[in-house]
């Protein structure tokens, strides 16, 4: 639905096998009707559309599938680790109020976890639309400032993820989700005339939305200023390099961030010393 | 007479069923109990003590896991059915869970799950044997009666959730949710309770799918 838009960058898409994606799913899914949509296949997981227990609840399913060139016994074992690893980083963040998808089901033996769907698409490639679209009749200062709110709420939302205690690992544009308010709140508001106009009017922002993180792959459990500012350093690269337009505004990342949570403030000093030896790194190499 | 709601759950076979009954003013609880004990093979069920329960997804999602676990062989409990109790624990303990989740003799709102791994048990069946085994109010197994049901405070306190940091965080979301950057959604009373019951309802998934990783 929506994600299905959300085109995959064009190295992912050449890097599909030739099987039939179904023989690649873990067994208990070879039966599932209709079959789980491939989303996208990374270095280590693959990203399927799916429902959970009944045909209402949509969900994703990441599988990692076994490495045959790995020796079958470290191969279950790496498998276990990460899939597991993933899972109690999402379900602890969620408890601690952090917004990421929920965690529905898994089975470490076999690779597979299932957790909520988060509609709408990734920051990645709804910027990409939003940049590259110019609407009649919008004034420049009004779509400046639905950015600028964009941007506050990630550094609202990455703050939060360091409060509970965790860094991510691979913060890019594409792991942040731009989740429509529009979908989780719809029927609660339709009762309501005044409400249901707001929304009417929200859903034509198109930068309007819960800023959710997705992948915790490489996250780990952490509240070093050291980690938390690398983070910060790796995203505001991939801003940079996805979003050239968009990387004067990363300061809005970095404010919202400061009054996010108590240490945030160290964090964005030890970031400069991060940029610091990133410049150096890349003048020496 | 039973209200029978028969769930053939995404991912299991299609032969597979899940058959779930709920009932208020349960009058035979140790009656049902005592069936359990002693092994009778015409008790084939989960009995759950529904105020343990927060919603039908809770309730199903024990189902699922029990069920997987038992396609591959790894049950840690006599059956799929005491499994689905045992699915419902945030922790090893077999006996706890029995004691925390299944029916007690004072049990009065009480869930009944029976999983069908062949295709040999109908509806119907179902319907008549607990007819005539249970003796209480029969009411539809949605979230609206569970939510009459729901013992939030002992939900809270064997998940060990809800405590100063955590999932209260519903209420920072809603919070958040009025700051000019979040939505501009006023939550009410009303929906601020959904919403934090959800919250519950999905920590309290999480340990569940969690539960026995090392
Ligand atoms: N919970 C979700 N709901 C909706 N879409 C999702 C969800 N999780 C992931 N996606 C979509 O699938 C894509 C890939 O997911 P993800 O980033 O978790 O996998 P990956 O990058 O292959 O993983 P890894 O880096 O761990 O190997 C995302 O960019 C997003 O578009
Ligand atoms: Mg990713």
């Amino acid at each position: 639905m929506a994600a299905a838009t959300d085109n995959p960058p064009a190295d992912i898409t050449e890097n599909l096998p030739d099987l039939p994606p179904s023989t690649l799913l873990p067994p208990l899914f070879n039966n599932t009707n209709p079959p789980p949509e491939l989303l996208t296949q990374g270095a280590e997981a693959l990203l399927y559309r799916t429902t959970y227990l009944v045909p209402s609840i949509p969900c994703a399913l990441k599988h990692r599938p076994s490495k045959p060139y790995r020796h079958p016994i470290l191969d279950a074992r790496l498998t276990k680790q990460r899939i597991l690893a993933e899972a109690r980083v999402l379900a602890k963040c969620r408890r601690e109020g952090v917004n990421v998808p929920a965690v529905y089901a898994l089975d470490w033996e076999k690779g597979w976890l299932l957790m909520e769907w988060i509609e709408g698409g990734t920051v990645r490639s709804i910027l990409d639309r939003w940049l590259h679209s110019t609407p009649v009749g919008v004034d420049a200062s009004k779509r400046e400032s639905e950015l600028k709110d964009l941007m506050s709420r990630v550094g609202q939302t990455v703050g939060e993820l360091h409060r509970a205690g965790v860094v991510h690992g691979d913060l890019t544009t594409s792991n942040l989700m731009l989740k429509p308010v529009s979908t989780a709140d719809d029927t609660l508001a339709s009762s309501h005339e005044e409400e249901g106009k707001q929304h009417q009017e929200q859903r034509e922002q198109h930068l309007q939305g819960e800023v959710v993180v997705i992948d915790f792959g490489l996250a780990m459990q952490s509240v070093q200023d050291e980690d938390r500012a690398v983070d910060l350093y790796v995203l505001e690269r991939a801003f940079g390099s996805t979003h050239p337009r968009a990387e004067n505004l990363f300061q809005e990342v970095l404010r919202a961030y400061g009054e996010s949570f108590k240490g945030a403030k160290v964090v964005l000093r030890r970031l400069e010393d991060v940029r610091m030896r990133g410049r150096k790194k890349s003048m020496i190499g | 007479m039973a209200l029978i709601e028969t769930f053939h759950l995404s991912h299991l076979p299609s032969s597979y069923a899940v058959h779930a009954a709920l009932y208020r003013d349960v009058q035979n609880a140790s009656f049902l109990r005592q069936q359990l004990l002693s092994g009778n093979t015409e008790f084939e069920y989960a009995f759950l003590d529904a105020t343990s329960i927060i919603s039908t997804m809770h309730a199903l999602a024990a189902a699922f896991r029990a069920t997987n676990d038992f396609m591959n062989n790894r049950l840690r409990s006599r059956n799929v059915h005491s499994e689905t109790v045992f699915c419902l624990s945030p922790n090893n303990n077999i006996a706890d869970s029995f004691r925390r989740f299944g029916v007690n003799d004072t049990t009065t709102n009480l869930l009944v799950i029976k999983i069908c791994t062949g295709g040999e048990i109908t509806t119907d069946g179902v319907r008549t044997h607990l007819s005539r085994a249970v003796d209480g109010a029969a009411v539809p197994f949605i979230d609206e009666s569970l939510r009459s049901m729901t013992d939030l405070a002992k939900i809270k306190k064997i998940y060990k959730i809800g405590t100063s940091n955590n999932v209260g965080s519903a209420g920072k979301r809603n919070k958040s949710d009025i700051s000019p950057t979040g939505s501009q959604m006023v939550l009410n009373g009303n929906q601020a309770e959904l919403k934090e019951r959800k919250e519950l309802e999905v920590a309290i998934l999480g340990l569940m799918a969690l539960r026995g990783a090392t």
